[in-house]
């Protein structure tokens, strides 16, 4: 963790401003990343910003975005885990790997068990992307304060 | 060792720089990938995978297995950085004294 925010109070605000939005246009465009441009990596990458930018703003009273270093790593392989799920839940479903027809829930079309699949996997690459970007701010900023670079 | 590595490298760089030039040309209509299988994306994707979205549906659909792969090189990329940026002295050679900093 920072323990100082990183900039003057005007950068602070400036930049609180920034976190909500970002956070809820990362799940938009997850959500919507069906059916418009995004999906799982940028919405990822979006909400990794934000949650690095509370951190970076807020400093050491971080207690909302305060994923341990341990954690993040180990929710990064979920992330990875929950597309492989996918892919193992299809073929329990008696389909071939990653074919979202067979996926084992209950859907008036197929192509809502579909939507149901791509949702599936993009939740998962958003969560890896997301894990990734924090743990390595997490290693970078342990490193520096170790070294006593950072005041 | 180090000349031989060298030299692999060196014929292969010249391998693909000269098979640059038999590449097609991007946006070509007559080149092979675009003759038979974009077509049949185009066509079929939103019926196929439901969603509006070619690019999604070629994706997460068609091409999901190379992408599960892309997310697990990608978390590997990141475990891997974070191993070599972390302190943690786990499994690390042990180093001299004097070597230190």
């Amino acid at each position: 963790m920072m323990k100082d925010p990183f900039g003057g109070i005007i950068l602070n605000i400036a930049f609180r401003m920034l976190v909500p939005f970002s956070v809820v246009y990362a799940v938009y465009v997850l959500i919507l990343g069906e059916s418009s441009p995004g999906g799982g990596f940028q919405a990822g990458v979006v909400m990794g910003f934000g949650i690095v930018l509370a951190r970076l703003i807020l400093g050491e009273d971080t207690v909302q975005f305060n994923i341990q270093a341990k954690n993040s790593l180990a929710l990064a392989g979920f992330g990875t885990f929950i597309y492989a799920l996918a892919g193992w839940l299809t073929l329990f479903g008696g389909g071939k790997f990653l074919d979202y027809s067979f996926l084992p829930f209950t859907a008036e079309h197929a192509h809502e068990l579909h939507a149901l699949g791509i949702l599936m996997i993009e939740t998962g690459v958003t969560i890896c992307v997301m894990m990734t970007i924090l743990n390595i701010m997490d290693v970078l900023v342990r490193r520096s304060e170790d070294d006593g670079s950072v005041q | 060792m180090r000349g031989f590595v060298i030299t692999v490298l060196a014929l292969l760089t010249g391998l693909f720089c000269s098979s640059v030039t038999y590449l097609p040309t991007i946006g070509n209509p007559y080149s092979v990938p675009n003759q038979h299988i974009t077509p049949v994306y185009i066509a079929r994707s939103e019926i196929d995978t439901g969603s509006p979205n070619i690019v999604t549906g070629t994706l997460a659909d068609y091409r999901g297995f190379d992408t599960m792969w892309e997310t697990t090189v990608m978390f590997l990329s990141g475990l891997t950085a974070t191993l070599i940026l972390s302190k943690s002295t786990v499994g690390r050679r042990p180093e001299k004294e004097d070597d230190y900093e």
